[in-house]
This record gives C-alpha cells, structure tokens and sequence, in this order.
C-alpha cells in the first residue's frame, strides 16, 4: 500500500487497448490490482470516481491521447472528494492535470503536485488497461 | 442691484455644451470658489449632449442627456437660471438684464449663446409641420408631430441633416433628404465620397433628392404642411418637414450692444476669446468668430475655448487659434468620416483614393509629397479613422504607403495601423483634446491600470466614445513597454478572446473543441489537452451556435460532454462537500399550491436543505450524484424543467404581481416574466443572465439591477439593459421605450444574441456594455437601428434556438447513455459517497465539514466497527416514510 506522499510517479498506461470492447481498466492498491471498469466507460478529457477495498477513493482519467491516469480522488484544499469531476487540462511543455472543481488548484497526474502550490502533493495510482 | 458680495462677478449667457464645460473648468480649476458665477439660460433644462440630441430617438430620455450630474451648480455655487435668458447688454454699465426683469452687474462677461437653425426663406416655411433640429423641445415637437404623420423630408443633406432623417426614419416615416448641393454632406466629402454615402443612405431606406432647391412649402386650407416644390419644377408629398439647412451664430445680443461681429457672423474675438470690441467680455462656443476668421460648428473647438476662457478667469492664460474640423457621423449606420485637409487644399497636397461603389466604400487619404498625411475622407468603411486622424497634420510620414491603408482588409497586404505609429502630440480623443502623450503619462506616471482608469484620469473617451478602440490599445501597449503583462487571450491555450472564438465557430463551422485547439491555438498548446478555461468556453459557444453548427442539441452529447464544468456535466450545482443542490424552473416566480407541495415532499424525502432565493425559486441543497436522477424523475413527473441554475445561461425573470392585482400595476408583468423566461431558458452564454419585469414605475421586481429589465409603462414596455447586483452594482441604461409586447421580444433577442456574440468570457452585460466601443450608443445602433445589418441574423439564431429547446432533465432521464454517469462509483454503481455527511441546524441540515478535515479520522468514523464519531445522517424516509437513520455504506435502491 503506497502512503499517500512517498507515491511513486505512476507512469500511465498506454494508449488505446487492442479490442477497446472488452478492455477493462486496473489499479493497483494495496499490492493488488482492482478492477476500475470497463474502458468504454472512461470519456477522454473526464475522469470517475473509484471506491477502494479501504474505503479511500481514487479519481481515474482518460486524456485525449487515451492514456489513462489515477490519483486520490480528495481534493486536499476542501477535504471534499471531488477531484475526478474536474476538467483535465496540460500546461505547454507539462503532462496532463486535473483542476479542482471547487477552488480550481490544478494537480499534475504524473505526479501529484499541486502546480499552484508545489507543497501539497496527492497520491497517485498506477493504472493498467487489461486486455 | 442686490449684489453685495466683494467677489468678482461672472455672468454667463447660455447654458450650452461650451457654457458647461466652461462651469467644469472652473470648478476644477478652483476658480469656482474666488468668483460669483450667474448663469443666464434660455433654454428650460440645464446643459445636456446636444451632440447625442438624436440618441433620444433611440431611448435616451432627455435625463439622461444632462451633461452635469445631479447639483452639480448647487454644489460648486454657480446660480444658474433655467428659462431666463438674457435680453439686453448695457456695456457701459456693465450690467446684464434678463427676461424676468433681472438685472446683473459683471465684472467680465461670458457669451455662449450656441447657433440657431439656419431656416431658407421659402414660402410656408412657418406652416404648422415645419421644425428645426436643434434642442430637445424640438425634438419632443416633433416626436408629437409624427404620429400622425407618414411622409417627413429633410431639407438639408448635411451632418445633422442625415442625422435627422435617421430620427424621422427611426419614427417610422416614409424619409427623404432634399439636398441643394450637387451631393450629400457637401462640407466634408467629395463627389467621389458623396456618390458612395448616397448608395448606403439609399439602401437604408431614405429617399435622396440631390442638385434641387426648396422653392416653396406647400399648405393646406388650416395651414398645415402638405408638400414640398422644388427649383426644378418637381415637387413631393410630405406631412412633415425639419429643416437642417445650417446653422447661424446667435449674436443678436452682441450686435445690440455694439460688439463687433464678423461678416457672416458671429461675435469677433482674439487668441484669448475676448471680443476684440471690449475686454470685459469673452465669447466662446459657436456664437464666437475665431481669431483665425472661423466660426467653429463643433463641439470640440468651443471646449478648448471654454478651458482657456477658464484659465484667465483663474489668473493663467489660455488661448485658442484654431482646430481640427474632424468630424464622425454618429448615427444611421453609415460610416462616414472626414479629417484634416480633406479637400486636398494645401498645395502640393496629393490624393490617394480607393472607390468600389459597388459596396459603396470610399476613401481618400490627401498626403505630402513626402508621405506625411494631411487629411482624409472615409465613406463606407471608417474603421482607420480613429488611427489616422491622430496623424494628421502632424508631419510624420504615415509609417506605411497611403495605398496600402486604404485598400480593404484582405486586398493585397493591407497595413494595419498600429497606435505606435502615432507621434505624442498626436490627439488621441477629439472631443477632450487628449494627447497620446496624456495617455501614456496616465499609465506610466499616475499608475492607472486599465482602461476605466485612464478614462476617468483623462478624460479620453468619455465623449462621443469614437476614440476608445484607439485609447484601448494605447494603454495596452503603454502596460506592456512598462513590463505589466497583457495577454488579451483567453488563456494559455487559446490567444484569442472568446468572442474572437466565437466568430472562428460562426463562419468556419468548427464545432469541436479539440480541433479548434488544434487549429486555432497558441503553438505550444496545440495538440494538447487544453486548460479548463477554454474547454467551458468553447462548450458555452458550441451551444449558442448548436443550431447553426449542427452540432448536438443536448450538451451532454458528443464531445460537449467532456468540456462541461462539473455544474454542466452533472446538471446540478457542486457545493463546498461534494454534494450539489438542484433548483427547478419557477418561470416568473409563478407556481401552483400542487407544485409547491411537490418540491416540499422531495426535500423532506430526500433530506434536503431548502432555501428561497433571490430570483424567486426554491433551491434544495445536499443531494449526491447518485441522487439526482431520482430527484429530478420525481420533479419532471410533476413537470418541472431544469432551472439551469447550474449554466452560464438563463436563470431567472423575476416579477412582481402586476396589473392582474396590483392597484398600481399597469401592464401584466407576471405573464410578459413568464414569456421571456420560457423564450430564453436554456440559452448558453458567456455568464449567467438575470431578468425581470416590473408592471409599473415602482419597480418592485428591482428590473433596473438585471442583465435586462423591463419595465411596464401605460403606453408598453421600457427595456432596460447591463444591470448587475452583486459586489459590482450598476444600474440598467434604457435601451428602448413604449414598445408592445412583440416589439420588446424582438429587441431582447437581438440584444442576447448581440451580446452572446461578442462578450468575453464571464463577462456579464453590465461590463460589458462598458468595455465595447461606442458603448451603450454602440449597442442601440446595432440592435435598434440594425447598423451592421445583423439583426436579421440575430432573430433568426435565436428563433432557432427557441425551437430545439429541451429540458435537459427531461432528456437526460430519457437516456441511459447519459444516466450513467450518475453515480457515486464507476466500481460500485450502488454505493452512496461515504464522505457526503450532515449535520442538524434548525430543523434542516447542512454539510458536516469537519468530517472532511482529514481523511483517516474520516476512514475511521466510516469503519462500522470502530467507535464512529457522533454524526447524525439527515433524515432519509424516501424508502419507507418513516424519518430515520440510515446506515452510511447502505446500498439503496428507490
Ligand atoms: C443634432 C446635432 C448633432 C450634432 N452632432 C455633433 C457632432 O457629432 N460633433 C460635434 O462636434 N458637434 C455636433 N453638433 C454641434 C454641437 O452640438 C455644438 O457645436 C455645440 O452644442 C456648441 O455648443 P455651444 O455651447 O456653443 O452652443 P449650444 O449647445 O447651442 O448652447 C447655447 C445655449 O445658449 C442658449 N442661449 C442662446 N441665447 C441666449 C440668451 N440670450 N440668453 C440665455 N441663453 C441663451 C441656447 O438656448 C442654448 O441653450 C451637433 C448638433 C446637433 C444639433
Ligand atoms: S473623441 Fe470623442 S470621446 Fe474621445
């Protein structure tokens, strides 16, 4: 189980699975890789709301490459847990974000960090689309 | 003679535009308080905007025409007598004698006695149907005077002439414009600029009769106006006749007391105003003759008159020699403009002209053998004129060839002329003499930041408002040379503003937000995500122009689906713990007792807070997602629709109860609220809209604090536009007046749609109106008198509009596709968000926000074995009708 702050910066998975009718997405948790759904679930440029085996919530995304992120879906500046309604977004020469939907911090999905205030960072969730 | 006071006294005769400057002058120079300043006026109302006289026919009441705010006189001590004018000078007693019998002794004299109508001495020239154009009592006059009318002519094919034909137009009469010169607006165009202006007067409806005298007004047996003959033995039907022929100096009192006037007019003064016959007197405005010989008809020569007058009466020293004879026709869609040596006079003096009269554009440019720029004229398209008159006369060689300015957008390499190119002394704004250098020094020196802030610091662009495109980029550039960064684009994916995305959208038809990013992008941001400013944006003009686009009617459909702002893509508002609160349509806040009983049940059945607002519904708060669809089954069933309190859209047109009982009412508010809500609801657009309609002057609905008010009068509806409540409160300007119900409908459509056009994002009308050129005049002529020919365009998109609308709710129920998305889990569809919780606080809930602080204690109160925190969950007896608590990871179906 990945402590919120030492997370690794996940690397997201590749793009677009071989037969996106029975792809499904995984997370890994706890050591263990948890379904998320089915990929045509996922909307590009949207993210879902995951419920974990210990009752901690991560946000899933697709970008508009079909790469897929994850990140905890507690948005740390509101304690609400919101962050996968947010709008995804990429900074010029940046990966993809996610912007709050409450007070609009911007978290990179690489990495967790918040880009409008580098001292807060998010956990972050490696992601597989399975075949 | 009552007057004891040691201070020196002025008196001043006419309460004009220049006599009100010169007031403004003292008062700000401080002399105001040194002096004792009495001001003789003729007229009945203190000084207003003659120069805007004709925007009374567009809505303008003649309040807000006053060029002084409210005790302006009171306040800086000036005794000003309304309907007093002055009679007699006695020079050597120096005293002023006034028609109530009034007789003031002057230590110096002030004469601004303005012009009056010049009227040809034909036959039937006094007949009952004949005016002039020249005051607001005139105006009213013939206001009156129209209704019965059907044929109103113009005699006179001036500036003020063609201004009056487009009021009489505006009135709604058969127009014609009898002009003895060989062509129109003869002073300021040549033949080749008059043959264009005459195409677009034309193609405006207004019938042109030009090369023919007046030779007599033709009258009937009770001595009212039937026709008109002219010179040429031809002759025409008319009820209505306003003669616009000229104007003379009013120098009568000058001449009666022995000053000297000039040959055709005017009272004679030197390079100080004084008149060259008596020291003690001053004579500014267009009653003066202008040491250079001239008789200035405009107002911005007689300002500098009045500002230098001022000076001397402060002990400093003023003078005026001579100004620019630049002039913009305002009114009547057509763009004319004519500046500096426009006739090519100055010798050596070269023409540089471009003429299609097929779309009837025109432009001169009158240079130097060296390139410097002399003058111009612009007919058809005046879009350089705000850049070009600044330049001339100045001896700077034009910083591109004249040829190259005047050939049309997209002809060749036409050079755009940047404000850098002006010298300092050029003058930026016309009517307040505002020097480019006054501009940068307001930026640089006195730290103003913004545009409002140079207005107001200036002066610049508070006039006729020609200058502010031209004032706008001056303080840009001035802001960026000082290093303040000012990216006008959108955001850092998008260069553009978002009515510059808008017109991208309209004409190429790109309808997806990834494309335009793509196409349309800054470099660095193509190919990527895009930010979540443009994603909405684009969202919000995909919807406006859905209909035109073919783009999908639903804005959960397509590619829409994922540029939504959590608002839109839930169709509910998102609150501070992650719940959202859900606000049914309440169309004029109007609603059955059954209805009302059902939004009651929701909420008790569904725990929710409920609130009245201010727009006259009812706002339940605290439902999750996974909510939403079961709420909203249950509100549509007993045909509620989408408030879109959600949407930068339509919220609400409030009212009061109206005629129907009201004893004050006099129009029915609550039915015309209702009409415009339903018309406009589900309109997407760059903010949030408000409305509402009030049923009389009383104003209970609170109509001039919203986007677009409207006001019941006896005779219909005024439509009031750009209020706003709030942290930034303005009052709503009057667009239009008295229109019936269909005339009302037709002008708020276009304004939406105008305003939808061409705003910023999270602009609100009210800024807006204040931000765009020619402002709220700007506005009137677009929407009212259809100057760019758009408004067809206008009704058309919004008719089209009103006839896909849905409720979204509605749609959304309908499709499972689009249900989907209502859960609290994509991994577990039944699982309520633990995290949503709430406390009791006077019978209702609200969030329980401590449950959020942290996140372990927050997965420690949710372990069913731990020992739990002391929460209360709100009441929940959707299930079983039976209030209770229900236990927090409870899956429940309904
Ligand atoms: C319809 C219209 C459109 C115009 N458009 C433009 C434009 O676009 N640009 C531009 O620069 N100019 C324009 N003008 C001209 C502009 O209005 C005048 O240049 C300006 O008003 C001159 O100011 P003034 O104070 O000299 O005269 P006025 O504004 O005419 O004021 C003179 C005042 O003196 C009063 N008066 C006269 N005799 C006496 C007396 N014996 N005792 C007391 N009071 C007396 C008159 O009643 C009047 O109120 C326009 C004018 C009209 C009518
Ligand atoms: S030129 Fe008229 S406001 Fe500036």
């Amino acid at each position: 189980m990945t402590a919120p702050t030492a997370a690794p910066a996940a690397s997201p998975a590749a793009a677009s699975p071989a037969d996106p009718g029975t792809a499904r997405v995984e997370l890994l948790t706890g050591g263990a890789w948890v379904p998320v759904c089915d990929w045509p679930l996922l909307t590009p440029g949207r993210g879902v709301a995951v419920l974990l085996p210990d009752g901690r919530q991560a946000a899933v995304f697709r970008d508009r490459r079909d790469r897929v992120w994850a990140v905890g879906n507690r948005d740390p500046f509101t304690g609400a847990h919101v962050l996968s309604r947010g709008l995804l977004g990429s900074a010029a020469g940046g990966g993809p974000y996610v912007a709050s939907p409450l007070l609009k911090q911007r978290f990179d999905l690489a990495t967790g960090v918040c880009l409008d205030d580098p001292s807060v960072r998010i956990p972050v969730h490696a992601v597989r689309v399975a075949d | 003679m009552t007057d004891t006071l040691e201070k020196p006294v002025v008196v001043l005769v006419g309460y004009g535009m220049v006599g009100h400057r010169l007031l403004e002058a003292l008062a700000e120079n401080g002399a105001a308080a040194r002096l004792r300043v009495v001001v003789l006026a003729e007229e009945p109302r203190p000084a207003y905007d003659r120069v805007r006289l004709t925007s009374y026919f567009s809505g303008l009441t003649a309040e807000d025409l006053l060029l002084g705010e409210e005790g302006f006189a009171e306040r800086h001590g000036f005794e000003v007598r309304l309907g007093d004018p002055a009679v007699a000078v006695d020079r050597a007693a120096r005293t002023v004698t006034a028609r109530s019998g009034l007789v003031v002794r002057y230590d110096t004299l002030v004469l601004a006695t303005g012009s009056y109508p010049f009227v040809p001495p034909v036959e039937g020239r006094d007949a009952t149907g004949c005016f002039v154009y020249r005051t607001v009592e005139d105006l009213l006059a013939i206001e009156e005077y129209a209704r019965g009318a059907r044929v109103g002519a113009v005699v006179g094919g001036g500036l003020l002439g063609l201004e009056a034909a487009g009021a009489l137009k505006g009135l709604g009469l058969e127009t014609h414009v009898v002009e003895f010169a060989p062509r129109l607006m003869p002073v300021q165009v040549d033949d080749g600029g008059g043959e264009a202006l005459r195409r677009t007067v034309e193609e405006l409806g207004v019938v042109v009769h030009t090369g023919v005298g007046t030779k007599a007004v033709a009258v009937d047996a009770a001595g009212a106006v039937t026709g008109m003959a002219f010179t040429d033995g031809s002759g025409l039907a008319a009820d209505l006749v306003v003669f616009s022929a000229g104007v003379r100096p009013r120098d009568a009192l000058a001449r009666d007391c022995g000053l000297e006037v000039g040959e055709r007019g005017g009272v004679r003064v030197d390079a100080d105003c004084r008149s060259v016959t008596d020291p003690r007197v001053f004579a500014i405005g267009e009653c003066a003759q202008a040491v250079d010989g001239r008789v200035y008809g405009l107002v911005a020569p007689g300002y500098e008159m009045a500002q230098a007058v001022a000076a001397q009466l402060a002990g400093g020293t003023g003078t005026f020699t001579g100004a620019d004879l630049s002039t913009k026709l305002k009114l009547l869609g057509v763009d004319v403009a004519s500046f500096g040596d426009a006739f090519a006079a100055s010798e050596g003096a070269l023409e540089v002209v471009y003429s299609d009269s097929r779309s009837g554009v025109y432009k001169k440019l009158v240079v130097t053998a060296d390139g410097a720029l002399l003058g111009g004229i612009l007919v058809g398209d005046a879009e350089a004129y705000a850049a070009l008159r600044p330049l001339a006369g100045t001896g700077t060689p034009l910083p591109a060839p004249p040829e190259a300015l005047v050939l049309p957008a997209g002809a060749g390499a036409p050079a755009a002329l940047g404000p850098s190119a002006l010298p300092d002394d050029a003058v930026v704004c016309n009517c307040h003499n505002v020097t480019k250098g006054a501009v940068r020094a307001a930026v640089a020196e006195h730290a103003c930041t913004t545009v409002p802030e140079v207005k107001a610091c200036t002066r610049a662009g508070t006039g006729c408002g020609s200058c502010v495109r031209l004032l706008t980029s001056l303080v840009h550039d001035e802001l960026e040379a000082s290093g303040v960064a000012v990216d006008r684009g959108l955001c850092p994916c998008f260069a553009r503003t978002r009515a510059e995305l808008y017109e991208i959208v309209r004409v190429t038809g790109t309808a997806t937000h990834a494309e335009l990013l793509d196409r349309y992008g800054r470099e660095e941001a193509r190919g990527g995500e895009g930010c979540e400013v443009c994603k909405p944006t684009v969202a919000s003009v995909v919807a406006s122009l859905a209909p035109e686009l073919d783009a999908p009617a639903h804005i959960l459909d397509g590619e829409q689906a994922a540029l939504q702002d959590t608002n839109d893509h839930f169709l509910a508002n998102l609150q501070r713990n992650g719940s959202y609160s859900v606000v049914p349509r309440i169309p004029g806040g109007e609603i059955t007792p059954e209805r009302l009983i059902v939004i009651g049940e929701v909420a008790r059945d569904f725990g929710l807070y409920t609130k009245i607002t201010g727009g006259q519904r009812i706002d339940l708060f605290g439902a999750r997602v996974d909510q939403l669809p079961q709420i909203w089954s249950r509100l549509v069933a007993a045909g509620f629709e989408s408030g879109h309190a959600y949407g930068k859209s339509l919220r609400t047109v409030k009212s009061c109860v109206g005629s129907t009982w009201c004893r004050y009412g006099v129009q029915d508010s609550v039915a015309m609220a209702i009409r415009l809500e339903l018309r406009y609801r589900g309109l997407r657009s760059p903010h949030k809209l408000k409305s509402a309609v009030s049923g009389c002057a009383r104003e209970c609905a609170e109509a001039r604090g919203k986007d677009f008010g409207v006001i019941a009068t006896s005779a219909g509806w005024n439509l009031y536009v750009g209020g706003n409540g709030g942290a930034d409160p303005r009052h709503a300007d009057l667009l239009a007046q008295d229109l019936d119900d269909e005339g009302l409908v037709r002008l708020v459509d276009r304004f939406l749609m105008f305003y939808i056009r061409t705003a910023d994002r999270l602009e609100r009308t009210s800024a807006w109106l204040e931000r765009i050129d020619g402002g709220l005049d700007h506005v009137r002529d677009v929407v009212v008198g259809d100057s760019l020919g758009i408004c067809g365009e206008l009704e058309a998109l919004m008719a089209r509009h009103v006839g896909r609308y849905q409720d979204e709710w509605a749609a959304t129920l309908a499709d499972p596709e689009r249900l989907r998305r209502f859960v609290s889990f994509v991994n577990a569809p039944g699982v309520p968000d633990p995290t949503v919780r709430f406390v009791p606080e006077r019978d209702q809930v609200r969030p329980d926000l401590e449950v959020l602080l942290s996140e372990d204690d927050l997965l420690r109160s949710l372990d069913p074995d731990g020992p739990g925190r002391d929460r209360t969950d709100r009441p929940d007896r959707s299930s079983d009708g039976a209030p209770g608590r229900a236990p927090l990871l409870e899956v429940r179906s309904r």
